[in-house]
């Protein structure tokens, strides 16, 4: 308020003061009414030119401009919405797809464990009972041989000593009488060799 | 001529004396420098809104962000009611503010630094204000002397008060701007006959502060036209939107 009023005393103080101040070597040429009619007159007519071309031609361009501008980022903004839900729901797709082909996955790992295991097991089964079976066959023979080995020993020894018997003495002798006392000395000496 | 700081305000007729009946209207330097700011500000506008392409040139550029600005200045003071006003705020913002540029370069005149010019202009705002207040709300345009909340005794003295301060609106909307231009035009000279006087030897600090100056009285150019398109929207505000 006191700056306006201030400004306003000046402007007063230069109406009031104006032949003074015309009176100085040039003044303020603005207080100089010489111009002033002209000056309104070229304002009004620069200003007025000025308005009407502007408000008529020029703003209305500008301001549709601006918004065809506008109009066009909003849809360029749908669409890149749009687009971003599409990619979405195509991630949410594809993740679901992923999940599914895992449980797949893990559901085909567990079962074929399971038959390996089985058929592993089967196998080794099987394996075991033809193990079982030569080990019982292999007792078996084992078991015919020792009972059969005295005999053939017996045998041998029989043989041997009537052959030797009869490089010694020169005669045969009688082959009942030699095996009677062999089986006497293989009974005897048997509990030493086969711990019956 | 060039000792005299107020020279530069000088208006001189450019070509023959034109005279209509007693009027003497004829084309001087002050004329010369409306057509020139007025063609510039066609001239840039028309360049700006020639084209329309999403990513805007330099020139389209330059015509939006002063379309934006002045846009959101209005909007801002005096609501959206003051839309049909737009092109004369807009208008007068430009022609203001290129009057005030063009002033910047040497040698120019400077139209906004002539009372009689700032004054029309101001006058047309206040009465256009004026009559479109009185278009709006009628009679009622007359509370907006009476403020709301006053005691009944200090009425008279705020009314008086109120009424004067209104009717100061175009002169202190005027004076401002062109005290304003005369002012920084002056001291700028001023400054710059110093540079001279002085020499080599002492010229060095008025130069300086001569393109200290230069930068502040641009942002003065500047300042000036905003304040006066946006004072020019309160007052508009106050006829359009009626508050007291």
């Amino acid at each position: 308020m006191i700056k306006k009023i201030f400004f306003q005393s000046i402007f007063f103080s230069f109406l009031f003061f104006k032949e003074a101040f015309a009176a100085e070597s040039g003044g303020m040429p603005q207080l100089n009414p010489e111009f002033w009619i002209s000056q309104i007159f070229w304002l009004v007519l620069t200003f007025g030119i000025m308005y009407v071309v502007l408000s008529k031609f020029i703003l209305p361009k500008i301001s549709n401009n601006l918004e065809s501008r506008k109009s066009q980022i909003l849809e360029n903004i749908e669409a890149a919405e749009k687009q971003r839900e599409d990619s979405e729901a195509k991630l949410k797709e594809y993740d679901e797809i992923i999940l599914k082909s895992k449980m797949e996955a893990k559901t085909i790992f567990n079962q074929t464990r399971e038959k390996t295991l089985k058929d592993i097991g089967v196998k080794k089964e099987v394996l075991d009972q033809q193990i079982d079976d030569e080990i019982n066959k292999a007792e078996k023979e084992i078991e015919v041989l020792r009972v059969s080995a005295p005999d053939k020993i017996n045998k041998i020894a029989i043989e041997t000593s009537s052959e030797l018997l009869e490089k010694l003495i020169g005669s045969g002798v009688n082959s009942s009488s030699i095996s009677a006392i062999v089986d006497d000395l293989s009974r005897r000496n048997g509990d030493k060799y086969y711990g019956n | 001529m060039a000792a005299n700081p107020m020279s530069q305000f000088d208006v001189y007729r450019i070509g023959p004396e034109i005279k209509v009946g007693a009027f003497d209207i004829s084309f001087t330097n002050a004329s010369l420098f409306m057509i020139i700011s007025t063609v510039s500000i066609l001239l840039v506008f028309n360049l700006g809104s020639k084209r329309n392409s999403v990513l805007p040139n330099k020139m389209q550029l330059l015509a939006e962000l002063s379309y934006t600005f002045v846009a959101k200045m209005i909007s801002d003071t005096a609501g959206s009611k003051a839309k049909p006003y737009f092109a004369f705020i807009f208008s007068l913002f430009m022609f203001v503010l290129f009057c005030n540029m063009f002033g910047m370069i040497p040698y120019t005149f400077t139209v906004t630094s002539h009372i009689i010019v700032t004054f029309i202009l101001a006058a047309f705002i206040f009465i256009g204000v004026t009559v479109i207040g009185f278009i709006k709300h009628g009679f009622g345009y007359l509370k907006l002397f009476v403020p709301s909340g006053v005691p009944a005794v200090l009425l008279p003295l705020i009314v008086v008060i109120e009424i004067i301060s209104y009717l100061s609106r175009p002169i202190s909307l005027s004076v401002r701007l062109f005290a304003n231009m005369m002012a920084g035009h002056t001291m700028m000279k001023v400054f710059g006959g110093f540079v001279i006087s002085l020499g080599l030897v002492g010229g060095w600090l008025p130069l300086s502060f001569s393109v200290a100056l230069t930068g502040l009285e641009i942002l003065v150019a500047f300042l000036q036209a905003y304040v006066f398109a946006i004072l020019t929207c309160i007052y508009l505000n106050d006829a359009l939107n009626l508050h007291h």
